[in-house]
């Protein structure tokens, strides 16, 4: 879920295009959008407070078979949402879980990865190496 | 309230609405922005919109801000207006901000710390000189990566302080928060409420508060104690599924601010912390609302009221610039029947002193 | 699983259809209106029940769900996602009215709202209406309110500007009865 969560629409049908077509489905809700108010900790690890809300959209569907899927995702796009409820739904069949799995989540998770390596990478090289009197004479 | 519903101008305000839109435009012969150009490279301003909006969508707050012409609070009052036509479907477990992704994180009281200090994508060390490079679309050099990159999360300043005992600990969870946008202020505000109102107030205002402190005004001797800034992902925990889902990824600025406390009574002399946590990469508005939230404390730590900062009433109240802006302007709104009255007091008021004047 | 019926087709358009039913039938006590009819909501409830719920409750609403229509509750949490508490409650049996929070003086429409199922509007029982909204009093009939049920609300017609409002559903007909209506027998 955390990986669909931050797939982009084009990241998904890019991925579903080399996968067998997911099963029929009927929607049971949405997708619609909505607000999820964000919580924060006081000190950053003391009691809850409400720091503000942000856009969500969610989706829910059943297949033929009878499988639910759900999907929660930041941001307003329905067309994803509706996506990765029929994926999470596919995923509990396990006719299509080990496909897709392979297929679209796991070439997904990887690019995720990539791209927050990539992040770090950039952090690490802003990192300050301090030259002190003491390092200079060693 | 002191003023009085008319009618007509309505041509006058279509007119009007039509030159704003030419206004908003401007020289049709230069390229019309578009909102992809607004959030990926007016960065900074999506995310105060977002922040004093109270509304993380940087979509959003892009087309906010044209439609604004980049009246920023303008924007804020879209995004709070737009908020209101959405359903709530759930709120987040508090966030994690010490498991952040970090793109920045810097400590002003300890130079060596684990996981260094990260300057990230920061103005710090600019000139502050105009760069007329910008005005032509020159290309920019890649950010260098370095491939030893920190993958751990990167403990907080003040757990060291607290392995010692020096620095107050987090309070404990008492349970669920208030919600201004929920329920009517009440004082006195608990500092949940209050971290809430400084998080969508105005930056401006928390900067002018969280200024005054350090110029004497309830100086309680700040430290940047740590500030970070990354991305952080937003858990919910959805009633049909019953187990928490990542939703997706926020990114967020924390200053914790440490202030030296001489002790109380009870008390014993440690540091104290002021907390600011703000949506976006907006860290003169995280560190203004930790100064501003630390002075706030003054009377649960046993400090003298007696600087605006730490009147709870006074910056609460004041902080929002929505709120703010409604009230300035509404004086715009006609007061004819009210000034009239005015206006005969003081006629009254003069003849009534000409007549005794006359009659000495 | 009850959460494989769906809700609303159009959730905005058809919440806003039954938001008008409901405002219609509070503004003009006792009269009889069409809602719901395209749902296909889970045994018990009734489509006028479901589309009111589908209508009012969301997830910062406190609802009671009455133990006569706990097969739904599945589907009332997934579709309305309702908090814990009393600003609603669904039943199939009228509570005592005297039991359930009929709000402040000071904040009167802080009070609970009772979304009813009855077995039929517009036949059983007779009563006579009054009251703001009713130009003269106005016969109404239900099938399936208490014994005892005009001195019970007479009671609470008593406290008004306090008071419990009352939305009757039935098929696909809802009517209301609003805290500020006298009702007789007819």
């Amino acid at each position: 879920m955390a990986v669909l969560a931050r797939a982009s629409l084009a990241d998904l049908t890019e991925r579903l295009a080399s996968s067998p077509a997911l099963p029929d489905h009927v929607v049971l809700r949405g997708p619609e959008e909505g607000l999820v108010m964000v919580r924060g900790r006081i000190g950053g690890g003391g009691g809850g407070f409400n720091l503000g809300e942000m856009t969500v959209t969610r989706c829910t569907v059943r297949t033929r078979g009878g499988q639910v899927g759900h999907a929660t995702i930041a941001g307003r796009n329905g067309a994803c949402a509706l996506l990765a409820a029929r994926i999470d739904a596919a995923l509990q069949d396990a006719g299509f879980h080990d496909i897709l799995l392979a297929a679209v989540i796991a070439p997904l998770a990887l690019r995720q990865e990539a791209a927050r390596t990539q992040q770090a990478a950039r952090a690490a090289a802003t990192k300050v190496d301090f030259f002190t009197l003491q390092t200079m004479r060693a | 309230m002191a003023y009085v519903a008319v009618k007509g101008g309505e041509r006058a305000i279509d007119a009007a609405h039509a030159w704003l839109a030419t206004v908003r435009r401007g020289d049709p012969a230069v390229t019309e922005i578009d909102t992809a150009q607004i959030r990926e490279q007016l960065g900074r301003a999506v995310d105060r919109v977002m922040a004093e909006g109270s509304l993380y969508d940087p979509d959003l707050a892009a087309l906010a801000i044209k439609q604004a012409q980049g009246d920023l609070i303008e924007a804020a009052f879209l995004l709070r207006a737009y908020r209101t036509t959405l359903p709530r479907l759930a709120h987040s477990l508090p966030l994690d901000t010490a498991a952040m992704a970090i793109h920045r994180r810097i400590s002003a009281v300890f130079k060596d710390l684990p996981g260094g200090q990260v300057l990230g994508p920061t103005y710090d060390y600019t000139h502050r000189l105009l760069d007329f490079a910008l005005q032509d679309a020159a290309p920019i050099t890649a950010a260098p990566a370095e491939g030893a990159a920190a993958t751990e999360p990167m403990q907080r300043v003040n757990d060291f302080l607290r392995d010692e005992g020096l620095i107050e600990p987090d309070g404990a969870d008492t349970g669920t928060p208030g919600d201004l946008t929920r329920e009517p202020l009440r004082f006195p505000a608990g500092r949940d409420v209050r971290l809430q109102a400084l998080a969508r107030g105005d930056e401006g205002f928390l900067l002018a508060m969280g200024y005054s402190t350090q110029r004497g005004y309830g100086g309680s001797h700040p430290f940047a104690g740590e500030i970070r800034m990354g991305t952080v992902s937003v858990i919910i925990e959805p009633a049909e599924l019953g187990f928490p889902i990542d939703i997706g990824d926020l990114v967020l600025t924390e200053c914790q601010m440490v202030n030296q406390f001489k002790g109380s009574k009870t008390v014993p002399p440690q540091f104290t912390r002021g907390y600011g946590l703000t949506f976006g990469h907006g860290e003169r508005k995280a560190m203004a609302m930790a100064l501003v939230d630390r002075a706030m404390r003054a009377e649960e730590l046993g400090e003298d009221v007696t600087a605006p900062a730490q009147n709870v009433e006074f910056v609460v109240y004041h902080s929002d610039n929505i709120e703010g802006t409604g009230f300035v302007e509404h004086l715009k709104l006609p007061h004819y029947v009210d000034f009239q009255s005015e206006l005969e007091t003081i006629r009254r008021m003069r003849a009534e002193a000409q007549h005794a004047e006359a009659g000495a | 699983m009850s959460i494989a019926l769906p809700g609303f087709a159009n959730p905005v358009l058809d919440a806003q259809s039954c938001f008008r039913a409901v405002l219609d039938a509070m503004a003009r006590p006792g009269t009889i209106h069409a809602t719901g009819h395209a749902l296909t909501p889970p045994p018990p409830l009734s489509q006028a029940t479901a589309a009111v719920l589908l209508t009012l409750i969301d997830a910062e609403t406190g609802l009671t769900i009455a133990p006569g229509l706990a097969a739904a509750a599945e589907w009332i949490a997934f579709h309305c996602g309702p908090c814990p508490g009393c600003d609603f409650i669904v039943t199939d049996s009228l509570p005592d009215l005297a039991t359930l929070d009929a709000g402040s003086d000071e904040v009167p429409e802080g009070s609970a709202t009772v979304i009813l199922q009855v077995a039929a509007l517009g036949a059983g029982t007779a009563f006579t209406l009054a009251g703001p909204g009713l130009q003269h009093p106005t016969r109404f009939q239900a099938t399936g309110l208490p014994p005892g049920f005009i001195a019970m609300w007479a009671a609470n017609h008593r406290l008004y500007p306090r008071g419990i409002d009352l939305i009757l559903c039935a098929g696909d007909q809802l009517a209301a009865l609003p805290r500020s209506v006298s009702i007789g027998e007819g």
